[in-house]
């Protein structure tokens, strides 16, 4: 801890880092390639979907000794229709039984009472109609384009436009991963798992917009500096809050992994379970992509704005200056502000584009001065 | 954030932090001890925790009627299914709209749930009686001379129009003041077959002696009219309850002005299955609201057989009443033989016409429901559920509260304090938020509250890796903490926005147990903000003055060497150094 203290001095510091940013065609190449597999995942596979998206009825038995096996020929006798039949951690029984409708679902309770001598009234049992989940799953489509929306909006204002559009992307890529591992491992989708994966958005969001709100302070002044691009800067952004981003991603993931395996354990497949476990996958998600795709993403679109490109070139003229000079710490910390002066002339080279970027260069003296 | 240099200036230049922290736990104590004094000192539990039957039922849209599902309908519903299932004797049972087209019944545990689902489930508990006896509503009292109140309610001026052929008759209708009560079948004479004392005529007349349809009321029944007390709330839901429609029966009715009157009631002749459709309208000529009432082939040819025997009966004998769900909705005259289709006049607004037409025409609901979803749980496993839901809270909390300690050792302190306020503030307005606005504690909210630990804890990190980072740039501890906060502070509002917005989209599309979870989601994401804002960055204030942790003593956590803290000599410049604590 002590060490992880220190790492995140140098990290903050900028000797240690990792280049994110440079390094980004590989993590957005291995992204694409996780959001390809989910895709075909999801084709292939599809979703397999709980009871309350096909309706049925799910019996919830207390704690008995009657084997899996036993109790799903109980409930396949009982209701004509296949049932599946969990044994839950605290040795009660789970059975669900699909096509049933309110008349049909009390008979079979009673039933399944007297098979598995168990007093009628201590079988709970759920029913649900097909159109159900459907519903909630329709709301929680519209739930998410509208809050999409007003993320988009949100950022664009709090931050810029690029910004948002790159926590958008982020946030597409973390629901696709998602539901892909879902699709994959073959989890079964409940309302719960949906509720689970609407949370991911605001979770998601906050690691990013975390790491937006440093990159935004780190390149307020960004040209009155020729010491840094664009893209060099949000790599550091990144970096110095790393430290942040991995404790508040792993604060928030302990809860929701004690929810997943304690309470999960206890209750085996549930709501609680549901909603934990796509909340776990979910933040997971959120937590990469915040550090390895939105932030470059942003980098990336920042550095085709004119200013930021010739902001760049400034920079590399500067540094080429600089190691033509034969001073090979380019960014040393011996650098002399005046320097800045020196990159003017090579700057000044660069043509029409810079021009914008002159008007703003006024500020520089004051800029300097501080 | 004018004064750029504040930062540099001496502390406490943020306020009075020990203020700030006296007032906020002022508020704390106020909402703990309104907790205690309202008794609330539980959240109430959800149905699913606390153990009890959740039916969700579907309006469905019939075909050529889809603006039927509509806020109005929707809420008659409620207020319908509402009586069916609390006059089970249920108490508390909610009955709520959620979404456009969703009504939820919660029927807390201890139920005859089979029972609650088929009251529910339901349509049709709408039946047309022969009225035998009519009186107010007082227990048998021969002599209604007693309560002048209810005093000048005549069955008004009424008529019903057999509305094909005869669609005039002059609305006299002088007394009305009444509302569906008061009205009659084509019933061209104002007669007040009052209920009431003033007219000698009907209600006392000691008891008819030929009943129409030859149901004779058994002593029995007549012991039971003359008991009866429509005043009781209790005795008046009992009334009518459990009445075959091949029986006589008691119930219990409201008269024109809102009193209470007591029916004895022969067999049902006609079904409510037997309207084909009943809307309330306004009638052009006459200027006033009627419900028009069409039968079904077969109800009318029974509509016709029973209007025609009552219309040859003496008051109060030429009523029938329209009895739903055992309450007397409507009593009105017969004057005439009806068949295919019937006008109701009387003393109705807009309002009454149109909910009686609802009434008559759905049956008994003014929509039909599909029971989507039924769902029962035992207490047992509700506490159960509850437990392991929250074994797993305090397990992921002990796991970050370790990890707290672990990573900022002394820091952890305000952190756990701050995450304590957050729990108390938590879970004083959960409890009082049960009776204020019926918010119950279901699992999915418990499962909110738990996710909350982090982002509660989100927001100490964000402000505690601000501090260090300034302590970093080779500050001491009382400027780094004013620093830092004014950065950590819009970081942690733009995040706690995205979240909450999160929390109140999902609130708002969303139904069920989606909208608890939600919810809490929401509340805790806000209690965040005032905590982080008035508990924790005062807290850290106060702290910056101690040695303990201003010198930063290897245990608090802000031991500058451990930090790798520069020399506070401020030499060289990079972009990324803070600039003046300025915010956007």
């Amino acid at each position: 801890m002590s060490r992880l203290g220190t790492l995140g001095a140098r990290l903050y510091r900028g000797e240690v880092g990792y280049d994110f940013v440079g390094k980004r065609k590989i993590w957005y190449g291995i992204s694409i390639l996780i959001t390809i597999t989910a895709i075909v995942g999801l084709a292939v596979r599809g979703l397999n979907m709980g009871i309350e998206f096909k309706g049925g009825a799910v019996f919830t038995t207390p704690k008995t000794s009657v084997s899996v096996a036993q109790a799903q020929e109980f409930a396949q006798e009982a209701s004509g229709h296949p049932a599946i039949v969990q044994k839950l951690g605290n040795g009660t029984l789970r059975i669900q039984v699909s096509e049933l409708d309110t008349a049909e679902a009390n008979q079979v309770g009673k039933e399944l009472s007297e098979d598995l001598k168990i007093p009628a009234g201590q079988i709970n049992f759920e029913l649900v109609g097909p159109s159900w989940g459907e519903q909630i799953a329709s709301k929680a489509w519209t739930g998410l384009g509208v809050f999409m929306i007003l993320v988009v909006i949100y950022l664009a204002i709090a931050f810029e436009w690029r910004m948002a559009l790159a926590a958008l992307v982020a946030l597409i890529h973390d629901i696709t991963i998602t539901v892909g591992i879902y699709a994959l491992v073959g989890f079964e989708v409940t309302p719960g798992t949906v509720i689970g994966l609407l949370t991911i958005l605001g979770y998601s969001l906050y690691d990013t917009v975390v790491v937006f709100d440093s990159l935004k302070e780190g390149t307020k002044d960004i040209t009155k500096q020729t010491r840094w691009t664009y893209g060099e800067i949000a790599n550091r952004s990144i970096n110095s809050t790393l430290v942040r981003s991995i404790n508040t991603t792993v604060v928030a993931l302990l809860p929701v992994a004690g929810l997943l395996f304690i309470g999960g354990g206890f209750l085996g497949a549930g709501m609680l379970n549901d909603i934990s476990l796509s909340l776990f996958v979910g933040l997971a998600a959120g937590a990469y992509s915040s550090i390895f795709i939105a932030t470059p993403l942003v980098a990336d679109l920042k550095e085709r704005e004119p200013a930021m490109k010739a902001l760049k070139k400034r920079v590399l003229a500067k540094r080429a200056a600089a190691a033509a000079k034969g001073g090979s710490g380019e960014d040393g910390d011996a650098e002399p502000h005046g320097e800045s002066q020196d990159a003017l002339p090579g700057e000044a080279a660069t043509a029409g584009a810079v021009v914008g970027q002159r008007g703003r260069g006024r500020g520089r003296p004051s800029g300097r001065r501080r | 954030m004018a004064a750029p240099k504040k930062g540099r200036k001496a502390p406490g230049g943020q306020g009075k932090p020990g203020r700030t922290l006296a007032l906020m736990l002022i508020v704390m104590a106020g909402l703990v001890g309104g907790m205690f004094w309202s008794g609330d000192t539980t959240p109430r539990l959800g149905i699913d925790l606390a153990g009890g039957t959740t039916i969700t039922l579907k309006a469905e849209a019939e075909p050529g009627k889809e603006s039927a599902v509509n806020e109005t309908n929707m809420n008659t519903a409620v207020g319908i299914i509402e009586r069916r299932v609390n006059g089970l004797g249920v108490s508390e049972a909610e009955v709520q709209t959620q979404g456009k087209e969703n009504i939820i019944v919660n029927i807390p545990k201890g139920t005859n749930s089979e029972q609650a689902q088929k009251l529910v489930g339901t349509t049709a508990r709408l039946y047309f009686r022969p009225v035998l006896n009519v009186v107010p509503a007082g227990p048998a009292n021969p002599e209604p001379t007693g309560s002048p109140s209810a005093s000048p309610s005549g069955k008004p001026g009424e008529k019903a129009t057999d509305g094909k052929d005869k669609a005039t008759a002059p609305s006299s209708s002088p007394t009305t003041q009444g509302r569906a009560v008061t009205e009659a079948l084509k019933a061209p004479s104002p007669t007040p077959s009052g209920a009431a004392s003033d007219q000698p005529k009907a209600p006392e007349s000691p008891n008819p002696a030929p009943t129409p349809s030859g149901a004779a009321a058994n002593p029995e029944l007549e012991k039971q009219f003359a008991a009866l007390n429509c005043l009781d709330p209790k005795a008046r839901s009992n009334a009518g309850k459990g009445a075959q429609p091949e029986q006589a029966t008691v119930a219990c009715g409201k008269n024109s002005v809102g009193g209470w009157e007591k029916y004895l009631l022969g067999p049902a002749e006609v079904d409510g299955k037997d309207v084909d459709d009943a809307k309330g309208v306004l009638d052009p000529q006459r200027g006033i609201w009627i419900v028009q009432m069409d039968f079904t082939g077969a109800g009318s040819k029974k509509f016709a057989k029973i209007t025609g025997k009552l219309s040859q009966q003496p008051s109060p004998m030429n009523q029938f009443a329209i009895v739903l769900d055992g309450e007397v909705v409507s009593a009105p005259q017969v004057n005439q033989t009806l068949s295919a289709s019937a006008e109701i006049s009387g003393n109705f607004d807009q309002e009454s016409a149109q909910d009686l037409g609802n009434i008559l025409s759905y049956g008994a609901l003014p929509l039909s429901f599909d029971v989507e979803t039924v769902t029962t749980v035992t207490p047992a496993l509700g506490g159960e559920q509850l437990k392991a839901g929250l074994i797993a809270g305090a397990i992921g909390l002990a796991l970050v509260v370790i990890y707290l300690v672990v990573y900022y050792r002394g820091l952890s302190l305000v952190a756990l304090l701050s995450l304590l306020a957050s729990a108390i503030l938590t879970y004083a307005l959960m409890s009082l938020l049960g009776p204020a606005i019926g918010f119950a504690l279901n699992l999915p909210a418990v499962c909110g509250a738990i996710v909350a630990i982090g982002i509660t804890a989100d927001s100490f990190i964000v402000y505690f890796e601000r501090i260090r980072d300034e302590i970093r740039e080779g500050r001491t501890l009382r400027p780094a903490v004013e620093r830092a906060w004014p950065r950590a502070r819009r970081t942690i509002l733009v995040s706690d926005f995205v979240s909450f917005l999160a929390a109140a989209v999902l609130f708002i599309v969303t139904v069920g147990k989606v909208q608890g979870f939600a919810f809490t989601l929401g509340l805790t994401t806000l209690l965040d903000v005032v905590v982080v804002f008035f508990f924790t960055k005062p807290l850290m204030t106060l702290l910056a003055r101690t040695k303990f942790f201003a010198s930063g003593h290897p245990w608090s956590g802000l031991d500058p060497k451990r930090l790798g803290a520069k020399p506070p000599l401020r030499r060289s410049r990079r972009v990324s150094a803070p600039v003046d604590p300025k915010e956007a």
